[in-house]
């Protein structure tokens, strides 16, 4: 493979694809999915059969815009439908070249207008099965451009030029990390994808993963040339079997083109990608759980260092990064670092995916710049809070972040800020709650969590956060008493300062953030039994109602 | 390669030589542990003794690293599942839209409390930490299918379809 045999696949596709009239694109994501996208395309086909209409229908990844599933997607008109189903499908088809459906259509400008699409470009936009629709929109061009024209050097300086910070949620410096495994001595060295989204209410990473299944893969074949790694491993979880088969399938393509495989390109450099699946373990997120994992293992982190860029998988200097993380490598090398590094806020570049679910109008995936407003995304994006009730609180980070409250809306979304407010950036999981939400029961949700998913390695994490559960529970039963408030406080810094790992380390922060902005529910709970948002059952009120 | 000869199948069902399979693909090195725990689940459904052990031979894998995996990760099961399972999804999304009520709801109908498989057989309800769908919250796979935005009602009325059967 070479650059002009690239470009020629990407112009045979361009003439494929211009032989037709309109383009119906089809998301066919989890959501739209659940909702019979399937049946809507099969119908699509059949409607434009009949029509003898020139018309390519096209299954695509997210769209983004989730509760308005199904969704399709009229080129080159640009026209959305949403909540479509089968029954529309030949009036859709008949429709094409005069007026939209009526009723059909559906205005998300606002939605869309200050979403800037980096990692999703794609999406939407090609068939994640097929690897000349990812390469007819510049795909593997950047993996020949470094293999070509660069130096691994160069290819780090690039990456640390465009301030690419780690997307798994601990925001450290892309390129330095790619520095120390490249530094690392060793023969053997491999490159790792942490595709076990563990954070629940987050699935940022599977939509990328199912939807543009290449860009991952040639994020760590960058990755890899630059690093001096000739295998690779990505990590997903099991509970994502359609991101599985769409990584299955994607490995298959880009070997069968040589893309991946010995002497990419006709170059020395050779690299391979397996997939590993993950079987159900929060921790495993954790960059030597993750490991342990791997080498078939139960997934108990390690103290570092050593750092896995020194001693990572069986030993080797190792390269850990997020979906998102290599799903913005080629981009950045295709258009330079300063490209990057323009976008976003001072310390934070780029841009960030994140899931918005909840209590809100349009729940799905946005890109949107670094340093952004939270109130934009939630109220302009988002749509906000639905009808006749009130925005409390939206939780970023999953179970290692916080609660963050209306007051500090108007902050930008950046690491730095979200760290300062007691919340991290985490994976990119964005939960907008209202007021039916209890904040202590969202703590004890959290802590329940983190209990379960404790390895069990620590004490401070194993036995600190049963004990904080124990606490909360209490708490939000009524029964819980000032003294209780003030061990909970005394363990969350504990568990935070003591524990091994990151789990552990983070577990309290729902706690901390929760006691902060929303103390007088935790008082309200213990002085007088009462949950104000009618969500915790009070003892007394169980048993009038057992 | 040394000459290394597996221990002979537990059985001449033909799951055993899909499981078999996926170990001589790794070739019956060690790491392959998972990849092949989750082989034998996705053939039989469950893990039980003898899987795990002849897993543990297979792999020359002590019998305790192979068990302790196998109760570690939560996606594994030592318990057959039931003809049909309902997983409710208690992701934060799902659980800020009352994943709760719909679990509450199924243990009730199905007198059984989550993790459980009925007495019959015939239904197991089991809780997912995050299944992805979170945009539709609160969701619940009914046989793998995902039913989003699910009520209590709609819970009530998937049990009972399967009851009736």
């Amino acid at each position: 493979m070479t650059i002009e045999e690239l470009e020629q696949i990407a112009k045979s596709v361009q003439q494929e694809n211009a032989k037709y009239d309109y383009e119906l694109n089809v998301c066919m994501d989890l959501a739209c999915a659940s909702q019979g996208a399937d049946k809507l395309k099969d119908a699509l086909v059949r409607a434009v059969e009949q029509s003898g209409k020139k018309v390519l229908v096209r299954r695509t990844g997210c769209m983004g815009p989730c509760s308005h599933g199904p969704l399709v997607r009229v080129d080159p008109e640009d026209t959305l439908y949403s909540k479509a189903n089968a029954a529309h499908a030949e009036k859709i088809v008949a429709q094409l070249g005069s007026e939209p459906v009526a009723g059909l259509q559906c205005d998300l400008n606002e939605h869309f207008d200050s979403q800037v699409r980096v990692v999703l470009e794609n999406a939407g936009h090609i068939d994640p099965e097929k690897i000349d629709d990812y390469i007819s929109r510049d795909g593997y061009k950047a993996l020949l451009l470094v293999l070509t024209e660069m130096t691994p050097n160069g290819v780090i300086h690039r990456i640390t030029e465009s301030g690419l910070r780690g997307r798994g949620g601990g925001g450290y410096p892309t390129g330095l990390k790619w520095g120390t495994v490249a530094k690392s001595h060793g023969d053997l060295k491999y490159v790792v994808c942490n595709g076990d989204e563990g954070d629940p209410g987050a699935f940022m990473d599977r939509s990328v993963m199912e939807g543009d299944p290449h860009r991952v893969i040639e994020g760590m074949a960058i990755a890899a040339y630059a690093v001096g790694a000739s295998k690779g491993f990505i990590y997903v979880r099991a509970e994502y079997p359609v991101a599985v088969s769409r990584l299955t399938t994607a490995i298959r393509e880009a070997r069968r083109r040589g893309l991946l495989g010995n002497n990419i390109c006709n170059t020395p450099f050779s690299f391979d990608v397996e997939i590993r699946l993950g079987a159900g373990a929060f921790v495993c997120g954790e960059e030597t759980a993750l490991i342990a994992s791997i080498e078939g293992r139960r997934g108990t982190p390690k103290p570092r260092p050593p750092y896995p860029a020194m001693s990572g998988l069986w030993g080797k200097p190792t390269l850990i990064n997020n979906v998102e993380t290599y799903a913005n490598i080629a981009p950045i090398v295709r258009n330079g670092g300063k490209w990057f590094f323009n976008m976003g806020s001072e310390r934070s570049k780029g841009t960030k995916v994140f899931a918005l679910t909840g209590k809100i109008a349009n729940t799905g995936l946005v890109e949107v710049p670094m340093g952004i407003k939270l109130r934009e995304i939630i109220e302009r994006i988002g749509g906000g809070v639905p009808k006749g009730h009130t925005f409390k609180a939206v939780q970023t980070g999953g179970p290692s972040g916080g609660c963050i409250p209306a007051e500090m809306l108007d902050v930008g979304v950046s690491y730095d800020a979200l760290l300062k407010m007691g919340s991290i950036m985490g994976s990119g999981g964005m939960i907008v709650m209202d007021d039916t939400s209890c904040m202590v029961n969202v703590a004890k949700f959290f802590i329940e969590f983190c209990m379960t998913e404790s390895c069990g390695k620590c004490i401070p994490c194993r036995a600190g956060t049963a004990q904080m559960h124990t606490l909360l529970t209490r708490i939000c039963s009524g029964t819980g008493t000032m003294d209780d408030l003030e061990l909970l406080e005394q363990l969350c810094s504990t568990v935070k300062e003591a524990s091994l790992c990151g789990l552990g380390q983070t577990a309290p922060n729902p706690v901390l953030s929760t006691l902060k902005y929303f103390r007088h529910e935790y008082i309200d709970h213990i002085l007088n039994k009462r949950c104000p948002a009618g969500v915790c059952n009070m003892e007394s009120q169980v048993e009038v109602m057992a | 390669m040394s000459a290394y000869t597996p221990p002979l199948l537990p059985s001449d069902d033909k799951r055993w030589k899909i499981v078999n399979g996926t170990m001589r693909k790794n070739g019956f090195a060690r790491h392959a542990l998972i990849e092949t725990l989750h082989t034998v689940q996705s053939s039989f459904g469950y893990l039980d003794d003898d899987a795990i052990r002849f897993v543990a031979q297979s792999l020359r894998v002590p019998l305790s690293q192979a068990y302790g995996v196998v109760t570690f990760y939560h996606y594994f099961s030592l318990k057959p599942p039931g003809k049909h399972t309902v997983t409710v999804c208690a992701g934060t999304a799902c659980y800020i839209k009352g994943a709760d009520k719909l679990i509450a709801a199924a243990e009730k109908k199905l007198g059984i409390a989550q993790g459980q498989t009925t007495k019959d057989g015939n239904v197991s309800l089991m809780v997912a930490r995050c299944v992805g769908a979170c945009s539709r919250a609160p969701v619940a796979l009914c046989d793998g299918e995902v039913v989003g935005e699910m009520s209590r009602e709609q819970m009530i009325e998937q049990l009972e379809r399967w009851t009736v059967e």
